[in-house]
C-alpha cells in the first residue's frame, strides 16, 4: 500500500493461548481504509480466534492492537461494536418476525420518551438498506427474504452502527452464484465508503475476485501476505496447507451398469420440484448441480423420505420403495447426509459416540436392550474408519466443520447403504479437509454404492461427478456426462429459465 | 477426582452436584436435629415422596424429549376417582377398578400426546388444556365428593412394612426408579428419547419415530401419575377429586433440580431421584427444625433457584 495512507486496524504480535494451548503464535495484520482483506486458512488455522479477538469476544494473552491509531483492546463485542468493528458471523442472528427496520436497529431502537419512534426507525433503516442496492420497503418482515438479503440486512445493521471494519465470515457459504454478484457489488460501495473488510470465506474462487490483499494463516501463524487478490488457486491453497497439492480431486471409478436407483416423474405437493426423472448405476457418482432455489434440496430430501412426495417413484433396484418417512428410505439402504449439519445432521451437546449411535439404535441393541459400552465400540470403529479427530466422548459441538462432517458419515455408512445423498458435503469445510471428504465419496462409490452429490460449488461437481444432472426453478434442465460438462455448459442449463 | 472412580461416574455421571447438595443437607439435619438420623426417619421420608417420586420419573421422560406436562396432578386424582367409582359404586373388585383407573389415564395421556405429536399444540397448551378437563371428569365422577373405605389389603399396602421397612408402595416407587433408569440408560428407546430432546429434526432424519415416542412418552407419564393416584388413595383409605393439585409444579421443580434442561436432551433419572430426596428430607428436616410450613414453601423456592443457578454456572 502506498505510504500516505493509515492503516485503520493493526494487529502486532497477538498471541492467544486457550488453558495451556497457545493457538496464535503472534499474529500481525493490518487493514487500510476501503479495501478488502481476505483471511485465508484451513480450520484451526486460527481464523475465527483473529476475528473473534478483534471484535472484543476474546482477549488476547498477549501483543497490541490499535484502532484508528490509538491503543485498542475491547473488552466485550459490545465495546468493539461502538468502536465501529462489528462482525458479523456466519450463521446470520436475524429475529425472523421482526421487520428489517426493528433488526437494523435491534436494542437501539430510535425513540422519543420511551417510545420507539416507529417511523424514524423505519426511514433510517431504510437510508441503510438503499444504501446497499436493496430494493425493499424497511417494514417488511425478515421472515421470507432470501439468505442474500438477509445477509445484507446484517451488513446494514453493522452500517448503521457505524461500522468502519466489517468481519464477514463465510458470508456467501449459503449464497448462489447470482446472490454472491450481488453481494460483492455492495461490498464495492462499501469499500468506497472507506469501509475496511476482513473477509472469511473457503471459496478460493470467489476470493479471487473481491479481495485486495491476501493473508494466508496456517497453524495459529501468518505464513504468507500477497499484496493481490489475483494469486492462482493452487498457490493460495498450497500455501494455506503447507504442502504441494497434486490433485484435489481424487480419480473417480468407473460406476457398474447395474441400475441402483431410479427416480421416475417426482414432484413436490408445493411446487418446489416438478416431474423430475433420473436413474442412478451402481457405483456411479451423480453430481446435482443448479442454482439456490432450483429445488435440489427439496428433490433429494423427498428422495429419502425426510419430506412429502405428491407424485412420482423411487425404484431401489426395480423395486418401488417411494418412501414416506425417513425410517422406511433407511431401511431400505437410502441414506441423506443433509445440507445444514447443526440443524439436521448432529445433536451438538451430546457426544460423538452418541450422535453415530442415533442412527444405528437398532443394530446396536438386542430385543430393544444395549449393553454398557457397547455405543462406545461401535462409534470407535466409525471414528477410526473415517479419521475423526477427537474422542468418542467429546461434544459434537466441539469440533471443526470437516470433523462433523465425518461424524455424520460415520453414523450413516455403519449401516452399509445402497444409496448416500449428500447435500451441499463441504460446505464451510476447508480444502483440507475437502479432500478427505472426496476420498469417502470415491471409497463408497468403489464399494458400488450410488452416491447422489448436491452441490452448488461447481469446481466441486465437476470434478468428483460421473454425470451431472442440472436444475433450474425446479425442472431438471439437462444431464451431461463427465466429459461434455464444464462450467458454462453447467451454468447455461442452471440459468435455462422458462 | 471422582471421575477416577468408575462406580460414582457410572451412577451419579452429571448428578454430582445435587448429590453433594443431598448428602450436606443430611448432614445438617443430622447434628440440628435429635430424630433425623434414624432408620425410622428415613423409612418415613420415603413414605413421603412415593407420590411425587412417581410422578418425577414421568415428568422427566416428558422433560427429556423437550416437553412439559402441567396435568399430572389431575390425572392423578381423575384415576383415584375413576377407581373408587368403579370399586364402590359399581361394585367391581379392587384390582379391576385399579386396572380401569390407570386406563383412563392413560387415555388422557394419549390424548395430550395426541395433540402434542399430531396436531403441533405445544405441550404446554395440550397439558394445560389436560390439567382442566381431567380435574373436571374428576370432580363430575362423584359430583365433587370423595370416596371412602376400600378393602383393607389396599390401605394395608401403604400401612405393612415388610422387613420392617418397606411397604408395598415405597416397594412399588423403588421398581419404577430402577426400571425406568435402565430403560433411560440401556434400551434403544431410552437413547432415542436422548435424541429427541436433543434435536427432533436429526433424530427424524436418523429413523427415529419422533411422533410414536412423543405419543408413548405423554401416555407413560399419565400412566405413572394414575399409578401415583392409586398409591396416594392407598395410604389415605380414600379418594377425593381435589388429590394432587399443583403436584406437577413440584414434580418439575425435582427434575429440574436433579439437572435435566428444560430445553431437552440432558439430564438423568439418577439426577431427578437425588431431585425428589431433596426435597423430601428438605420438608422433613424442616418439619422436625420447626419451621413453618409457609417457610418450607419459600425455603424450597431458594433450593429450586440456587439449584438451577449453579448449573448454569457450572455450564458456563
Amino acid at each position: 500500500m502506498t505510504t500516505e495512507r493509515k492503516p485503520i486496524l493493526t494487529l502486532r504480535q497477538i498471541r492467544k493461548s486457550f488453558g495451556p494451548t497457545e493457538v496464535l503464535h503472534g499474529i500481525d495484520l493490518e487493514v487500510y481504509p476501503g479495501e478488502v482483506v481476505a483471511l485465508l486458512g484451513e480450520n484451526g488455522a486460527g481464523k475465527s480466534t483473529t476475528s473473534n479477538i478483534i471484535a472484543g469476544g476474546f482477549h488476547q494473552s498477549s501483543g497490541e492492537m490499535t484502532w484508528m491509531g490509538e491503543t485498542y483492546s475491547p473488552n466485550s463485542p459490545r465495546e468493539a461494536i461502538n468502536s465501529g468493528l462489528v462482525l458479523i458471523h456466519q450463521e446470520l442472528r436475524l429475529l425472523e418476525h421482526l421487520s428489517i427496520a426493528e433488526n437494523v436497529f435491534i436494542g437501539r431502537w430510535p425513540s422519543k420518551g420511551g417510545f420507539v419512534s416507529r417511523r424514524e426507525m423505519e426511514q433510517r433503516a431504510q437510508a441503510q438498506i438503499e444504501r446497499l442496492g436493496l430494493n425493499i420497503s424497511a417494514s417488511t418482515l425478515v421472515r421470507g427474504l432470501s439468505t442474500a438479503n438477509q445477509q445484507l440486512i446484517e451488513i446494514a445493521k453493522a452500517l448503521a452502527l457505524n461500522a468502519k471494519l466489517l468481519i464477514l465470515d463465510e458470508p456467501t457459504a449459503a449464497l448462489g452464484g447470482a446472490e454472491t454478484e450481488l453481494l460483492f457489488k455492495q461490498i464495492e460501495r462499501l469499500k468506497a465508503d472507506g469501509v475496511g473488510i476482513i473477509y472469511i470465506s473457503h471459496r478460493l474462487e470467489e476470493i479471487r475476485k473481491v479481495a485486495d490483499r491476501l493473508v494466508v494463516m496456517r497453524d495459529g501463524n501468518t505464513v504468507e501476505n500477497f499484496d493481490t487478490g489475483d494469486v492462482p488457486i493452487r498457490t493460495i491453497v498450497e500455501s494455506m496447507v503447507g504442502r504441494d497439492l497434486n490433485q484435489m480431486f481424487p480419480a473417480i471409478p468407473v460406476p457398474k451398469d447395474e441400475i441402483c436407483i431410479e427416480v421416475k416423474n417426482l414432484s413436490s405437493p408445493n411446487g418446489t420440484f416438478h416431474d423430475i426423472s433420473f436413474s442412478v448405476k451402481k457405483g456411479e457418482i451423480f453430481g446435482i448441480a443448479g442454482l439456490i432455489g432450483a429445488g435440489r434440496t427439496e428433490m433429494v430430501r423427498a428422495i429419502t423420505g425426510a419430506d412429502p412426495i405428491a407424485a412420482g417413484q423411487v425404484f431401489l433396484h426395480g423395486k418401488d420403495i417411494t418412501p414416506k418417512t425417513p425410517t422406511s428410505s433407511i431401511e431400505n439402504g437410502v441414506v441423506l447426509v443433509p445440507e445444514d449439519r447443526k440443524l439436521q445432521g448432529l445433536v451438538l451437546d451430546h457426544s460423538i459416540e452418541d450422535n453415530i449411535a442415533y442412527a444405528n439404535l437398532s443394530t446396536i441393541s438386542k430385543f430393544g436392550f444395549i449393553r454398557p459400552g457397547s455405543i462406545k465400540k461401535y462409534a470407535a470403529a466409525g471414528i477410526a474408519r473415517f479419521g475423526v479427530k477427537g474422542s468418542g466422548g467429546q461434544n459434537a459441538g466441539e469440533m471443526s466443520g470437516g470433523n462433523q462432517q465425518k461424524v455424520i458419515l460415520a453414523k450413516w455408512l455403519a449401516k452399509d447403504p445402497k444409496v448416500v445423498v449428500l447435500d451441499e458435503p463441504t460446505r464451510g469445510i476447508d480444502v483440507g479437509a475437502r479432500s478427505s471428504i472426496y476420498e469417502i465419496i470415491v471409497e463408497l462409490a468403489n464399494k458400488g454404492i450410488a452416491v447422489i452429490v448436491v452441490s452448488s460449488d461447481l469446481e466441486e461437481v465437476l470434478g468428483i461427478s460421473n454425470r451431472i444432472m442440472v436444475m433450474a426453478e425446479g425442472k431438471m434442465t439437462g444431464i451431461l456426462d463427465r466429459d461434455k460438462a464444464n462450467d458454462v455448459s453447467v451454468m447455461e442449463l442452471a440459468t435455462a429459465f422458462g | 477426582m471422582l471421575r477416577s472412580r468408575v462406580g460414582a461416574s457410572f451412577l451419579f455421571g452429571g448428578s454430582t452436584g445435587p448429590l453433594i447438595g443431598l448428602l450436606l443437607l443430611c448432614f445438617f439435619l443430622s447434628f440440628t436435629t435429635e430424630s433425623f438420623f434414624s432408620l425410622r426417619n428415613f423409612v418415613n421420608i420415603l413414605d413421603q415422596i412415593t407420590v411425587l417420586g412417581i410422578l418425577a420419573v414421568g415428568m422427566t421422560f416428558v422433560i427429556l424429549i423437550g416437553g412439559i406436562d402441567l396435568s399430572v396432578g389431575s390425572i392423578l386424582a381423575l384415576c383415584g376417582m375413576v377407581m373408587g367409582y368403579f370399586a364402590k359404586e359399581l361394585g367391581w373388585s379392587m384390582e379391576a377398578a385399579i386396572a380401569v383407573g390407570l386406563l383412563a389415564s392413560a387415555l388422557a395421556g394419549l390424548v395430550s400426546g395426541s395433540l402434542i405429536a399430531f396436531f403441533r399444540v405445544p405441550a404446554f397448551i395440550a397439558t394445560l388444556a389436560m390439567m382442566s378437563a381431567a380435574r373436571g371428569l374428576a370432580n363430575m365422577v362423584s359430583d365433587g365428593h370423595q370416596i371412602i373405605s376400600f378393602p383393607a389389603w389396599f390401605n394395608l399396602m401403604a400401612v405393612i412394612r415388610y422387613g420392617g421397612i418397606l411397604t408395598i408402595t415405597v416397594g412399588i416407587m423403588l421398581a419404577v426408579f430402577v426400571i425406568c433408569w435402565a430403560y433411560l440408560k440401556f434400551t434403544s428407546g431410552g437413547r432415542s428419547l436422548y435424541a429427541i430432546g436433543g434435536n427432533a429434526e436429526v433424530a427424524r432424519l436418523a429413523g427415529i419415530k419422533v411422533k410414536l415416542h412423543t405419543v408413548g412418552v405423554y401416555v407413560f407419564a399419565a400412566v405413572l401419575s394414575g399409578v401415583a393416584g392409586v398409591l396416594l388413595g392407598a395410604r389415605l383409605d380414600s379418594v377425593q377429586p381435589q388429590a394432587g393439585v399443583s403436584y406437577e409444579l413440584d414434580a418439575i421443580a425435582a427434575v429440574v433440580i436433579g439437572g435435566t434442561s428444560l430445553s431437552g436432551g440432558t439430564g438423568s433419572l439418577v439426577g431427578t431421584i437425588i431431585g425428589v430426596l431433596i426435597i423430601g428430607v428438605l420438608r422433613n428436616g424442616l418439619n422436625l427444625l420447626g419451621v413453618s410450613p409457609f417457610m418450607q414453601q419459600v425455603v424450597i423456592g431458594l433450593v429450586i433457584a440456587l439449584a438451577v443457578s449453579i448449573e448454569a454456572l457450572k455450564k458456563k
